[in-house]
């Protein structure tokens, strides 16, 4: 078996095992070329990509055009605030006036849920999701999954806990379908207030306590709390939530002896997470990183080139 | 229906190549030292393997070996319904002026090769890189020759030259099986499958 599904990734929510699986088994042979003195293979030569980011981004950005051009892609950036967006030209007419420049691939970053989905409804490219409102963000969730996985070498019977704005995260939302997918232990933590209503159809554990929560598990993987929700009055302060649910050294006791702490970026430091902890020999931060860009390679090289027959 | 299957080589014959080979290389670059030996993923990588141990015991040097996937190098990766699987190359040396011993198991149309040359430049600047196949089957498509070569084997295109390895399929043999022949009546038989390495695709 050596295709996805689907030609278009726009969530991890229908996507099965075997797919993420071969996602992440291409991910580790991306990871090698990266690590070549000469990080360019001519894999994706005449294809060309673009980048549609409605929202602003510096590391999904960087790191899926860092990806294309890695695989020898054409790459064009696209940015609303320089774009005919602000002349008042609709998704749908930008997508198709760009399409007929002959685009094989886009990746799109929307601030509403479920872009990505119509754009597969104008156009011929292959969709890449890789941010839309607080629906998804699969490939954030799958180079978790591949740090994750390169440390333990599985990710079936781990138990992970996610920490932070559920009720908003696209990252968290991603984490939980394709971690349960693989069949990890998923756990999640937050403010009561920023629980979504019928959290328990996710079928994960729910914590309001940050201590119960951590409590023997092997993966934190803690979330970046925004002000925005503050200033809306879904919890009262912040230094309550660091409290109450900042990752610090003391709660750092409660994992598992070979734990793991991940984050997705970026940092509120002090926050959600110290210093200390941020940068511990137990952090997989910037490993995440590194990991983003093969797994876009790996996602990039997979999609590319399917057309419409093969769904 | 396929066509006859034949028996080309035995474990002995494949054998006597291997080391033959091995020989040929050590004469052509009197320095072992200044080798490394890079194999094609799956079979060539096993061969590579052999062929490295094989100096080693004729010249007690020991001689790197890499594992290489060409498939991010195809040529042709758009032009197929399936995405060819990759595998992790593993080229933990410096190729930068060694004399680099690429190994394949079949040499067919040499598109194969023509991707792991590319690949290999990318790696560094090696002073020469040499070509070691076990079989070479002819049907060439680009300009590209071994240097070193197992056995020549006649066949036609539509026939498969099916290698199994002792490290991946318990016996070292290869095959010749006989492709669909276009009849007098201009009809052609359909395509047999079996297992093992084909040189159907290089």
């Amino acid at each position: 078996m050596s295709r996805l599904h689907s030609r278009h990734l726009l969530g991890l929510e229908d996507v099965p095992k075997e797919d993420i699986s071969l996602i992440l088994k291409t991910t580790d042979s991306f990871r090698e070329v990266i690590d070549r003195t000469i990080k360019k293979v001519p894999t994706l030569r005449g294809i060309t990509v673009l980048n549609l980011f409605y929202e602003p981004s510096t590391r999904t950005r960087i790191s899926f055009e860092l990806a294309e051009k890695r695989l020898s892609a054409d790459t064009v950036n696209f940015s609303t605030s320089t774009s005919s967006v602000k002349k008042g030209e609709s998704l749908r007419d930008t997508v198709q006036n760009i399409e007929a420049m002959k685009i094989d691939m886009v990746v799109v970053r929307h601030s509403s849920s479920g872009a990505p989905y119509y754009l597969t409804k104008c156009m011929d490219a292959n969709i890449i999701n890789a941010g839309d409102g607080a629906h998804e963000h699969p490939t954030q969730a799958l180079l978790d999954m591949y740090t994750i996985f390169k440390k333990y070498g599985k990710l079936e019977g781990l138990r992970v806990v996610l920490v932070g704005d559920v009720k908003h995260s696209r990252v968290i939302r991603s984490n939980i379908w394709g971690l349960k997918t693989m069949r990890a232990s998923v756990a999640l933590c937050g403010p009561s207030t920023l629980l979504p209503y019928e959290a328990e159809k996710f079928g994960c554990d729910m914590y309001t306590k940050m201590d119960e929560a951590l409590d023997g598990a092997d993966v934190v993987n803690v979330m970046r709390i925004q002000l925005e929700r503050q200033q809306s009055g879904l919890f009262p302060s912040q230094r309550e939530y660091t409290n109450l649910f900042g990752l610090n050294k003391d709660r750092l006791r409660l994992l598992n002896k070979n734990y793991t702490v991940m984050h997705p970026g970026p940092m509120n430091r002090g926050v959600e997470i110290t210093s200390e902890v941020a940068d511990g020999a137990n952090s997989v931060i910037l490993e995440q990183v590194t990991n983003g860009q093969a797994v876009r390679m790996a996602v990039l090289y997979l999609l590319s080139g399917r057309k419409e027959e093969g769904e | 229906m396929s066509g006859k299957t034949d028996v080309i080589l035995n474990e002995k014959k494949v054998s006597r190549a291997l080391t033959r080979i091995a020989h040929e290389i050590l004469e052509q670059n009197p320095d072992a030292k200044s080798l490394v030996v890079i194999g094609v993923i799956t079979r060539g990588a096993y061969l590579a393997k052999r062929i490295a141990k094989i100096i080693e015991e004729l010249e007690g040097v020991t001689v790197p070996v890499g594992l290489m996937d060409i498939g991010l190098y195809r040529d042709d990766v758009h032009s197929k319904l399936d995405q060819p699987v990759v595998e992790r190359t593993e080229i933990l040396f410096d190729v930068v002026n060694r004399n680099v011993i690429l190994v394949d198991d079949v040499l067919f149309t040499g598109r194969t090769v023509r991707a792991a040359l590319d690949q290999i430049v990318d790696f560094g600047r090696p002073k020469t890189i040499q070509l070691a196949v076990l079989i070479d089957r002819g049907h060439r498509e680009l300009p590209i020759k071994a240097d070193y070569v197992g056995v020549n084997i006649p066949t036609a295109k539509e026939d498969q030259v099916i290698l199994h390895i002792m490290e991946k399929d318990g016996i070292d043999e290869v095959l010749i099986e006989q492709g669909p022949r276009k009849s007098s009546a201009g009809k052609t038989a359909r395509k047999g499958q079996s297992g093992g390495a084909k040189g159907g695709k290089k």
